[in-house]
């Protein structure tokens, strides 16, 4: 019997085949679902801002930001016998909910899309090459990853469910 | 005033909006009620103080879906507020805001996003106004966006906009009932600096 692993926000979790990993109603923030095609093992991490070094007091939770949280995700990955360079990433989310008229308020508007910034930029200086994605709209999205084939299973409300 | 450490503003910073939540609530609901023009009674609102991981269980799963205004302030102070309720309580608030224009089980049209951007102006404005006055400080609230989408993708904004102090997110829970029972959640996020302007505001020390 395979499980689907449950990934909050601010949180990551590594998984091996069959098993899959999920979070639920991804916003601003952004999934990156990590898998090693050989091994089978896989991981998603769920970030939700993307430095952990503009933020000045100390911060324990290192799975919120999209720099500490990869490293962390690929490190576990690592230590279960994964190899990073044959890891390859698929990302979704950095959605920005919230459209206002005029351009008040742009921290909150820009943060889904410098999210997805961070994230691409970390995924490169690893060397971890992005298969796909699915970011950027105003909705939110529910993501399901099997480290078995690669698939990143999108829901989102209103729409048929895709795979990328 | 001296710098803050992180540890301090977040126990103080939670303690002082659960207390400005309270009253801020319960102005919002009267305003409500003379709104919809009926009575409407409101159970003391919980205030709760939460992890991110179990904020999704508590507004019902982070997959239900939430109608929600968000709004940013300014100002005196700057940050945003958030108002928040539950797909069936917002097509009801919608149904009473346009004597029945939109029957039961029908798509949020324009008119019914609209109407809905209405109910969340004159809350928050109420709520706000509360806010107001209790510290004498100018708050200027920008015009509302409103989103109806899963609970965790709509948290997701102030989650963020807290996670830059810590981990966890405070939400107030309101309860009210005018013919059904409904649920409304506040969720009101000030930046660093505007909650050290309410905490002198208030009178209370800094640290």
């Amino acid at each position: 019997m395979s499980e689907i692993i449950k990934v909050g926000m601010a949180d990551l979790k590594t998984c091996v085949s069959p098993n899959g990993v999920t979070t639920l109603g991804l916003g601003s923030c952004v999934g990156i679902a990590v898998r090693d095609p050989a091994t089978k093992i896989g991981g998603l991490a769920h970030i939700m801002l993307p430095d952990s070094t503009a933020i000045k007091n100390g911060q324990q939770n290192i799975a919120k930001f999209a720099d500490t949280g990869i490293v962390e995700l690929v490190r576990q990955m690592e230590k279960l016998g994964a190899k990073r360079n044959r890891m390859v990433a698929k990302i979704a989310g950095g959605a920005t909910m919230f459209t206002f008229q005029g351009n008040v308020s742009s921290t909150v508007g820009q943060v889904g899309l410098r999210n997805v910034e961070a994230t691409k930029a970390k995924l490169k200086e690893l060397a971890i090459p992005i298969l796909a994605e699915d970011t950027g709209k105003n909705y939110g999205r529910t993501v399901v990853f099997y480290p078995e084939t690669g698939d990143f299973h999108i829901r989102a409300v209103g729409k048929p469910e895709t795979v990328i | 005033m001296g710098e803050m450490s992180a540890e301090h503003v977040s126990e103080n910073y939670y303690d002082v909006l659960k207390e400005l939540g309270n009253i801020g609530a319960g102005n919002a609901m009267t305003a409500l009620s003379q709104m919809l023009q009926c009575k409407i009674d409101m159970q003391v609102p919980q205030v709760r103080l939460l992890e991110f991981s179990r904020v999704g269980e508590v507004v019902g799963g982070e997959e239900q879906i939430l109608a929600s205004v968000f709004l940013g302030v300014s100002g005196d102070i700057s940050g945003s507020m958030m108002f928040m309720v539950d797909e069936d309580s917002a097509r009801h608030l919608i149904q009473k805001m346009t004597m029945g224009m939109l029957p039961p089980g029908s798509e949020f049209e324009d008119m019914g996003l609209s109407a809905l951007q209405e109910v969340g102006n004159i809350i928050t404005g109420a709520y706000l106004n509360s806010l107001s006055s209790m510290t004498n400080l100018t708050i200027i609230p920008t015009p509302p966006a409103v989103s109806i989408d899963m609970a965790g993708a709509i948290l997701s904004v102030p989650a963020i906009q807290f996670g830059i102090y810590g981990d966890k997110i405070l939400l107030i829970q309101s309860q009210f009932r005018d013919d059904i029972e409904l649920d409304g959640y506040f969720i009101l996020v000030p930046d660093l600096e505007s909650y050290s302007k309410i905490l002198t505001a208030l009178g209370l020390p800094i640290l």
